[in-house]
């Protein structure tokens, strides 16, 4: 009889903290981001699709047409194409394509660029309604930004 | 031309509690789920009006707008008179509810009786609902809510009959106007009658919850498991209806809670009785309501049964063996 209303008389008060917590909470202020009207920083380790990187001296690619990244990539998204131009050293970046429906982002491509050409990017509003959208003309993308 | 002034009466309050009841169901929705994404520390429904107010307007177009599907082989009366069987025993409750000393549809002396009767019929309902839509589990959800609003009607009853006999009369607004002056009046206070009157309250309230299926005795729709229970078979409006005939309940169960416990339209420390006191009472308790749903997590159906059969029913019967006994006495 005894164990049977302590029973009851503890578990009603443990209701009620129960409820004393929830409202504390009611009050607090909310802590979501609101997101499409605000957004936070990306931390610096995220690893968004590949991009390329602008060298700030020439303002053009970094890339030296190696082809090192397509070669190391695992999943075969990279495809990198470049000619010989006169007047250039080296060869110059005619295209760079990733399929990026296939990237796993294990990120060899960016390890295996010595010059430092690719990067992950911090691009995550990446919605689409078709396969195609997903194919990134990387060169493209740096002009475009330029 | 002469139009008998009761017909006018009876018509205002026909249109006057039919407005009340959408407009509750509407809002309390968006009550709902404001205060559950506070209680997260989220924001809620924004987007529609201003805080979202018009939020429960375009829910009420969309549930509208979508497509009413009788499935073949159901029953087709049962299943198309289930929705009103809820949702106008409901409305018929407001008639004897006594807003203020002056606002009250019909003034019955048997007007705690009558709000008990009509609230069987929602379980009725909810059970031809499930009946009617030749659905396994419908049926068995529906078998589990009347299970549970038996076991909840008596604990709830018997705190009711304690209070029949401390009042002395089954006229709402008498038994309001006997706790007119102060909150040390209340029944919720009315220590001299008896000592458990507080709790009484509370099994009160807890069989409330349980009686409008609300969480966490909420069985009758458990979403996740159940995938909304009895109602599984209905679609847009006919969901809709049933969920406004839960609103409606909530609102009826506070209000039978502020009568009975909280002095109806008193003002705690007896200074302006109105209208205003009864609306923040109940509003609170429906607050209440609300904020429970979003603190405990659903129990399980034996959890539910036990809790009544072992805790409230013997308490609410020691409670009115001890208040017999008191009003003997004294
Ligand atoms: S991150 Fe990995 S999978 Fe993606 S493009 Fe680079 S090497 Fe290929
Ligand atoms: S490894 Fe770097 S430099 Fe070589 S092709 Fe790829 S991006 Fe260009």
């Amino acid at each position: 009889m005894i164990d049977y209303l302590r029973e009851i008389i503890s578990g009603t008060w443990s209701l009620f903290v129960g409820l004393g917590i929830t409202i504390r909470y009611f009050f607090q202020p909310v802590v979501t981001v609101q997101y499409p009207y605000e957004t936070l920083p990306m931390t610096p380790r995220f690893r968004g699709h590949i991009e390329l990187v602008k060298d700030e001296e020439t303002g053009e690619t970094k890339c030296i047409v190696c082809g090192m990244c397509q070669k190391a990539c695992p999943s075969n998204c990279i495809t990198v194409n470049g000619e010989k131009r006169e007047g250039v050293k080296g060869k110059v970046l005619t295209e760079y394509t990733l399929d990026f429906t296939k990237c796993s982002l294990c990120g060899l491509c960016v390890e295996s660029c010595t010059p430092k050409a690719i990067t992950f990017s911090k691009d995550y509003n990446l919605a689409g309604v078709r396969k195609e959208a997903y194919i990134f003309d990387l060169k493209k993308r740096l002009e475009a930004k330029n | 031309m002469y139009v008998d002034p009761e017909i006018i009466r009876l018509l205002a309050f026909l249109i006057g509690v039919i407005a009340f009841a959408a407009l509750n169901a509407a809002y309390l929705v968006w009550l709902e789920r404001k205060e559950a994404a506070h209680i997260q520390r989220r924001i809620g429904p924004k987007e529609v009006g201003p805080f979202g107010l018009l939020q429960p307007l375009v829910d009420g177009i969309k549930l509208m707008t979508k497509q009413l599907i009788v499935p073949a082989g159901v029953d087709p009366v049962l299943f198309k008179i289930a929705p009103i069987l809820v949702m106008v025993p409901a409305i018929m409750s407001f008639v004897t509810i006594p807003f203020s000393e002056t606002l009250v549809a019909r003034n019955l002396d048997i007007g705690l009786l009558a709000i008990f009767a009509f609230a069987s019929v929602n379980v009725l309902g909810l059970l031809l609902g499930a009946w009617g839509s030749r659905n396994k589990y419908a049926v068995i959800s529906a078998a589990r809510v009347v299970s549970q609003n038996v076991a909840y009607e008596i604990p709830m009853l018997v705190t009711v009959v304690t209070l029949v006999m401390i009042s002395g009369t089954m006229n709402l607004s008498k038994i309001v106007a006997l706790q007119q002056g102060g909150f040390w009046h209340w029944n919720i206070l009315n220590l001299s009658a008896s000592p458990l009157m507080p709790v009484a309250f509370l099994i009160f309230f807890v069989c409330m919850l349980a009686e409008t299926n609300r969480a966490p005795f909420d069985m009758a729709e458990a979403e996740s498991e159940l995938v909304a229970g009895a109602f599984t078979e209905y679609s847009g409006m006919g969901f809709g209806v049933f969920f406004m005939g839960e609103y409606a309940n909530i609102v009826i169960g506070a209000s039978m809670a502020t009568i009975l416990f909280l002095g109806g339209w008193d003002c705690p420390f007896g200074l302006f009785p109105g209208v205003h006191w009864f609306l923040i009472k109940m509003y609170f308790l429906i607050f209440t309501v609300i904020w429970i749903r979003w603190t405990y997590p659903r129990t399980t159906f034996y959890g539910l049964l036990n809790l009544s059969w072992k805790i409230l029913i013997p308490i609410s019967f020691v409670n009115l063996i001890l208040t017999s006994a008191m009003l003997k006495v004294f």
